[in-house]
């Protein structure tokens, strides 16, 4: 391995482990405990074990909407545009999941199908929403989508609290849980769904193909290198954009379903798990390289479902598990952005001795 | 070369420091303990095998002065009258789809049972389904859904199949009406606001609770009429607020001040109306809360605390503790009224009422006689005629409401101002 690879590698773990330690270690706790105690609390330890099926259909089905937003943050994030309109997504796609669980009566696997097809609509339309406003209002793809994610969450609860309200009951605890034949389908006894897993995978991979194997991809990197350029060389910039801002809120928006039909079985306020904003990170941290994806979702994913172990055993706040989530995620950018600073200049050194 | 010894001394750093800070980390084992328990006698009670264990599962903050501590406390209470160690209290707090999201209630229900708990105690109304879902999943381990009505055979929600699902309330009716009347006695302007948390039958219940003992004190101990009583409720949409997703519980307790209210009862979990009431206060206006829940939730502002209903779960959980213990539990619905011959009585009743520091003497004398009229069955308040807030009949004349009626308040009464149903934002 050379040093260049080596620095790549050893650095940014090193600086992740470091942080990790030193935040535990400030929090008054033996480092190995609450890390083994998340693995076990989501996965089981040693992991997977027999007896922990509930618990691994809880982590998965976490996952499942975190990595279905990642491999649409990637598409957006290759056209050059922050899509934090992530969260509004989901949420749309939940409430659009949501309508048909509620409204529509059929069989189990044709009302699946439609709610699942309900949530790539209600997000896309929404990210649509968000290419609209940039590309023929002007407006900030950013300021757009942060607009958006809030008029979502506040018709949620609008939702909730009035027309879909439960019977004689006004909470923002969410709506009555839907139908049976509106649920995923799951294993026994867990939330586990392999239809919600199959369609992550899938997603992951169109999105590793359509920036590997396409045309379509191709222009879309150039859009976001360089969208003045792009435009100059015929590319229709604005078509492009929107084209990923509806892939995008597509995944994002099916996530949203799987959240509604797959974990809560209802509609909650928070029905996006904050897991649109999760993504951001977790493709910031994948570099936008689909596969990475897959890891580093599911990491964030035991985090999620694990960390109530720190209270529960280490009585450590479980908010503990969200400073750690954070902490990692700063400490391993700054890894991966030193490693990189430090590889240019091994670089640049090495071209000026050979050229001198 | 320069460059690589410099990339090694850094990494050296880091890995040491890392191997530092792993060195000089807790070793302990990985126990569960109580934060700000006392201490409690290492030796079990006779009866109660030393690693019995209580889980619970709230819906706030374990600290939250309010709803969630006091169960945390009860539950305490109970762990040390068996003479077991605090260790062997597994608890879990902000509970709810907000602050945790891939959280559930049957989830952490498993974990706990996973970890040895014999009981498992769901604090909130809010988790009827996880509690469902828990009891269905582990039908051999003891339940308790506080608040809930699923073992209730004449009830609405009936789950007769669900054997270990039992349920507990305390009957804070009472505790309700007396802070009506303190407030009654005490208001100025004759407005009273109800911060009202989200609308379902218990909370109708308690609105209509406080209301009734308002109009009580207002018309026999004031010798006002009964018209010129405002009673308003504003509801938030949760049991305390959650940013961005209910009303804000300050904004509100501002509004019904600025509308000229002059005393605010609280409904919600935490203390925020007792609080901002205060910092009003604290600027020279005339005004009084009533907070709610636990017992020592007037310290956040004692000069204008009027007293405060609380709960003390600690007598109903270690009852229900020893029957799980006994063998003898069973999946039951209690409600439980207070001990009238002291309602402050700490091992025996489980609603009280603890007078505040801004009650008058004068109006304590008169609290304390309403409360003894309450007690001996003198004052029934819940007795006809009296009208649901759409004007429907909810009473006839000297009709006596049932414990069916109370529960299932399905209106606000008549005389209450404020959308108690939903719609709650409109």
């Amino acid at each position: 391995m050379s040093s260049y690879r080596l620095t790549n590698l050893v650095l940014p773990i090193s600086v992740v482990v470091a942080s990790a330690v030193g935040l535990l270690v400030l929090a008054g706790t033996n480092p190995w405990d609450p890390l083994q105690l998340i693995v076990e609390g989501s996965i089981g330890w040693p992991p997977f074990e027999a007896g922990k099926s509930a618990k691994v259909g809880d982590t998965v089905m976490v996952w499942v909407p975190i990595a279905l937003a990642s491999a649409g943050l990637i598409v957006t994030f290759n056209a050059g545009m922050w899509n934090i309109g992530i969260e509004g997504q989901i949420i749309m796609g939940a409430i659009a999941a949501a309508f048909v669980a509620r409204e529509v009566s059929a069989p189990r696997p044709l009302l699946v199908l439609l709610t699942i097809l309900a949530g790539a609509v209600g997000g896309l339309l929404w990210g649509l929403l968000v290419g609209v406003l940039r590309t023929a209002g002007g407006v900030n793809e950013i300021f757009g989508g942060l607009g958006l994610d809030f008029v979502a969450i506040s018709f949620t609860t609008y939702l909730i609290i009035d027309p879909w309200a439960r019977t004689g009951v006004a909470s923002t605890s969410g709506t009555d849980i839907f139908p049976d034949a509106a649920l995923l389908p799951s294993s026994s006894g867990t939330r586990l769904s392999l239809l919600a897993i199959a369609i992550a995978l899938l997603a992951i991979g169109g999105v590793w193909i359509l920036f590997r194997g396409t045309l379509y991809g191709l222009k879309l990197k150039a859009v976001g290198a360089n969208l003045r350029s792009s435009f100059l060389m015929g590319i229709p910039t604005n078509r492009y954009l929107l084209g990923a801002f509806m892939i995008c809120g597509a995944l994002a928006g099916i996530g949203g379903t799987v959240q509604a039909t797959g974990f809560h079985f209802k509609l909650i306020p928070a029905i996006s798990g904050g897991y649109g904003f999760l993504a951001i990170l977790v493709v910031l941290l994948a570099r936008y390289q689909a596969f990475w994806v897959i890891p580093i979702s599911f990491f964030f994913a035991m985090i999620a479902v694990g960390s109530s172990q720190l209270d529960l055993r280490l009585d450590l706040n479980s908010a503990l598990g969200g400073v750690l989530q954070g902490v990692l995620v700063l400490s391993a950018m700054f890894g991966l952005g030193w490693a990189a600073y430090r590889t240019k200049r091994q670089l640049q050194e090495a071209s000026g001795g050979d050229s001198g | 070369m320069k460059s690589r010894k410099r990339w090694l001394s850094t990494l050296a750093v880091f890995l040491s420091f890392a191997l530092v800070a792993a060195a000089c980390g807790d070793d302990s084992e990985t126990t569960t303990t109580l934060d700000g328990g006392t201490d409690t006698t290492a030796t079990p009670s006779a009866g109660a095998p030393d690693d019995f264990q209580i889980g619970i599962i709230l819906v706030g903050p374990e600290f939250d002065r309010g709803y969630s501590q006091a169960h945390f406390e009860g539950a305490q209470y109970a762990i040390e009258q068996l003479g077991l160690p605090e260790e062997n209290l597994i608890s879990l707090d902000f509970v709810n789809p907000g602050d945790n999201p891939g959280l559930t209630p049957e989830g952490v229900a498993a974990d706990m049972i996973s970890q040895g708990a014999d009981l498992v105690i769901f604090n909130s109304d809010d988790m009827r389904d996880g509690a469902l879902a828990a009891a269905e999943q582990n039908p051999d381990i003891p339940m308790i859904w506080v608040s809930g009505d699923s073992a209730w055979a004449d009830g609405k929600a009936y789950e007769a199949e669900l054997t270990n699902l039992g349920n507990v309330w305390g009957q804070m009716i009472f505790g309700k009406m007396i802070a009506g009347c303190a407030a009654a006695l005490t208001t100025e302007t004759g407005e009273l606001a109800y911060l009202g948390p989200l609308t379902n039958d218990e909370t109708r219940r308690l609105v209509n609770s406080a209301y009734l003992g308002a109009q009580y004190c207002w018309e026999n101990f004031r010798g006002e009429s009964a018209d010129s009583l405002d009673f308003t409720v504003t509801y938030i949409g949760f049991w305390f607020e959650i940013p961005g997703v209910t009303l804000d519980a300050t904004q509100v307790v501002n509004d019904f001040i600025d509308g000229g209210s002059d005393v605010v009862l609280s409904g919600i979990d935490t203390t925020q109306a007792l609080v901002r009431t205060g910092q009003r206060a604290d600027a020279g206006e005339s005004l009084w809360a009533v907070p709610y829940d636990f017992v020592d939730a007037c310290q956040e502002a004692p000069g204008i605390c009027l007293g405060v209903p609380y709960f003390n779960w600690g007598p109903a959980y270690l009852d229900i503790a020893q029957s799980v213990i006994d063998g003898t539990y069973t999946a039951d619905w209690n409600w439980i009224a207070p001990d009238w011959s002291d309602i402050n009585a700490v091992d025996s009743s489980v609603v009280g009422y603890g007078k505040g520091d801004g009650l008058s003497t004068e109006n304590a004398a008169d609290l304390d006689t309403f409360i003894a009229g309450l007690g001996d069955g003198s004052i029934q308040l819940y007795r006809g005629p009296l009208n649901w807030q759409d004007g429907s009949q909810f009473l006839g004349d000297g009709e006596v409401a049932t414990d069916f009626q109370i529960w299932y308040s399905e209106q606000c009464l008549e005389g209450v101002v404020g959308a108690c149903s939903i719609n709650v934002f409109g």
